[in-house]
């Protein structure tokens, strides 16, 4: 199971630099978006897959219990994320509306040039 | 030793914010951002008083025994660092007062400036590497937006690149952090230390340090990494770049130092020649950046890139001497740095550009700012009087006991092309003849620009005349640095 998750993970890594590397805007934010899910997944696995139950100590034994450590780091680490990803896209949206283009090779020079 | 007062730091900025937002007063958001900032100052001040007499102060959160729960924690260093932030925030507030203007203000510029204090103090207290992660977060968040605030253009475009560029460093970050507790099964410093210790020299601990060292250079500003430093600073307004050139990649500076000493000590040795080239090739490529320019904040902004590189070199050569000379260096930048960022400042207010072929005259029209730059650069160069020179001193002094000759040779280059750089704006800004219809700054605003450089000027002189007595405090926090031990034993309880 792992060894899946291993694979999902790779596989969000690669293609959230394959849009971060893209010259339009756009993809770059849908880029940053994807590797933060990637990022959540790998901190999912990181605990160990194996436990099913809650982790609440009721019977004493603690064998089968999941590690609610990465899923409490997850849950903070979505709602950080929700909230740089809701300023992004705003930004971004600025941006278009004051450029007029979504085009990276075009949005660069000194400040003066403006 | 148990302290209730340590979460002040955190939790003073954070209400003020709020109480910020709640209020639409202007005058009245100034006082309270004032009081509060000045009231965490003397917090600071108390706290790292009691940290110099009575050792370690931690707190565990909601009272769960350390490793569990959240554990914050302030030795010395950090105290050194909390005090330092408090005095440039301070500064950078009252600078803020006379140059931010209106359309900032109205957009609650205060309250995102306190929130920045509050991520800034939390990742310097903390004792566990995932609230180090929200920390940065909550820091980082805020300086998207006071960089963002005002929306001219440059602003717009720079911002955005920025933020995407820090959003990959938190994902590796945050990568880092899964891998380590996979690895160690533990997020609390101390623990993790502890647990490095007994896992030995496993490949897998050198391939999360330099996860870590990768993730901190991007936001320390370290040699592959420091592309997006210089513009960035350039576009935010001056208020903004003294708190973001004097205190942003220090935070990151801190974390390498604190995460290498603490957790990745037993690595250090194979990767500390890997430490001191990057170190050599970020002060060397910074300075050079700086000796190109022909822009004030530009300028200004290549040299954090190239003082970065001396604290750096502090942590490669890894001996108590040396990393008592990175504190002592670090202390003196940040000093020196915001000083010379809010000169920029008020260069900018007065002439209406940075350009420094478009300024000249000001030691003409305004003898004041010549001064002060002129004690500031001097000390950023490493001029005896001054604290540079200490800092400097002792790093090279460290460097040669090592025997890294090298990496000395290159640092006393970097000090010479310093000089230049500085003498540079010096003839370009404050020599030659005032161009045309200057406009005159009234007096009683005059004094408001320039009092906080003036005391930042005056703390480096000071610093640099009692290196004796701050020398005694950095030693010590060097000594904590370097003998985790203490610090393990404050958070872990024995």
């Amino acid at each position: 199971m792992e060894f899946l998750m291993a694979l999902v993970v790779g596989v969000f890594f690669a293609v959230s630099i394959y849009f971060m590397l893209s010259k339009k805007l756009l993809k770059v934010v849908f880029g940053t978006l994807l590797i933060s899910h990637a990022a959540n997944l790998m901190l999912l696995t990181s605990g160990g897959l194996k436990g099913e139950k809650a982790p609440i100590l009721s019977d004493g034994s603690t064998l089968s219990y999941a590690d609610p450590i990465p899923q409490a780091l997850i849950l903070t680490a979505i709602v950080i994320g929700f909230g740089v990803t809701a300023f992004i896209l705003v930004l971004t949206c600025r941006l278009y509306k004051t450029f007029a283009t979504d085009d990276l090779s075009i949005l660069r020079g000194e400040a003066n040039e403006k | 030793m148990k302290n209730n007062l340590l979460v002040v730091p955190v939790i003073l900025p954070l209400f003020t914010a709020i109480l910020i937002f709640l209020i639409s007063n202007i005058k009245f958001q100034k006082l309270l951002s004032f009081v509060s900032t000045t009231f965490c100052l003397a917090t600071a001040l108390y706290l790292t008083k009691q940290v110099s007499v009575k050792g370690i102060q931690t707190l565990s959160l909601g009272d769960w025994p350390a490793p569990f729960g959240i554990v914050i924690a302030l030795d010395l260093f950090s105290g050194i660092m909390l005090i330092l932030t408090m005095i440039v925030s301070l500064a950078a507030l009252i600078f803020s007062f006379k140059t931010i203007g209106s359309e900032r203000e109205n957009y609650f510029y205060y309250a995102f400036f306190q929130l920045q204090i509050m991520g800034i103090n939390g990742a310097l207290i903390t004792g566990d590497i995932f609230n180090l992660f929200v920390f940065f977060e909550i820091l980082l968040i805020a300086s998207y937006i006071l960089m963002a605030l005002g929306g001219k253009p440059y602003q717009l475009q720079e911002t955005t690149k920025y933020m995407i560029i820090n959003m990959v460093s938190s994902v590796l970050f945050l990568v880092g952090v899964a891998v380590l507790y996979s690895t160690l099964g533990s997020l609390n410093m101390a623990d993790l230390s502890v647990k490095v210790g007994k896992a030995g020299d496993q490949g897998i601990l050198k391939v999360i340090a330099v996860i870590f060292m990768i993730v901190f250079g991007i936001k320390g500003g370290l040699f592959p990494l420091y592309f997006w430093l210089p513009r960035s600073y350039h576009a935010a307004p001056s208020a903004v770049a003294v708190l973001f050139g004097g205190l942003m990649t220090k935070v990151g500076i801190y974390a390498i130092l604190r995460v290498y000493t603490l957790i990745f000590a037993p690595t250090l040795s194979s990767i500390n020649n890997i430490i001191l080239i990057i170190a050599g090739l970020t002060m060397f490529l910074g300075v050079m950046g700086a000796v190109a320019q022909m822009d004030f904040k530009l300028l200004l902004s290549y040299h954090i890139i190239s003082q970065v590189g001396y604290m750096i070199m502090g942590l490669g050569l890894y001996t108590p001497l040396s990393i008592t000379g990175a504190i002592y260096f670090l202390i003196h930048n940040i000093i020196v740095k915001s000083c010379l960022f809010l000169i920029s400042g008020i260069a900018e207010k007065l002439r209406d550009t940075t350009d420094l072929k478009k300024m000249g005259g000001l030691m003409a029209t305004d003898p004041s700012v010549a001064y002060i730059f002129l004690i500031a650069g001097f000390s950023l160069a490493g001029a005896p009087p001054f604290s540079g020179f200490f800092g400097k001193f002792l790093l090279i002094r460290a460097g040669l006991e090592k025997g890294s000759y090298l990496i000395v040779f290159v640092s006393i280059l970097v000090s010479f092309f310093t000089l230049y750089s500085m003498t540079k704006i010096f003839k370009y800004a404050f020599w030659g003849t005032a161009p045309e219809n200057v406009k005159k700054v009234q007096h009683n605003h005059y004094f408001g620009l320039v009092l906080p450089a003036a005391c930042l000027a005056l703390l480096t002189v000071f610093i640099g005349l009692n290196t004796e007595w701050v020398y005694s405090y950095v030693n010590s926090a060097a000594y904590q640095l370097m003998n985790p031990d203490l610090y393990i034993q404050a958070v872990l309880g024995g």
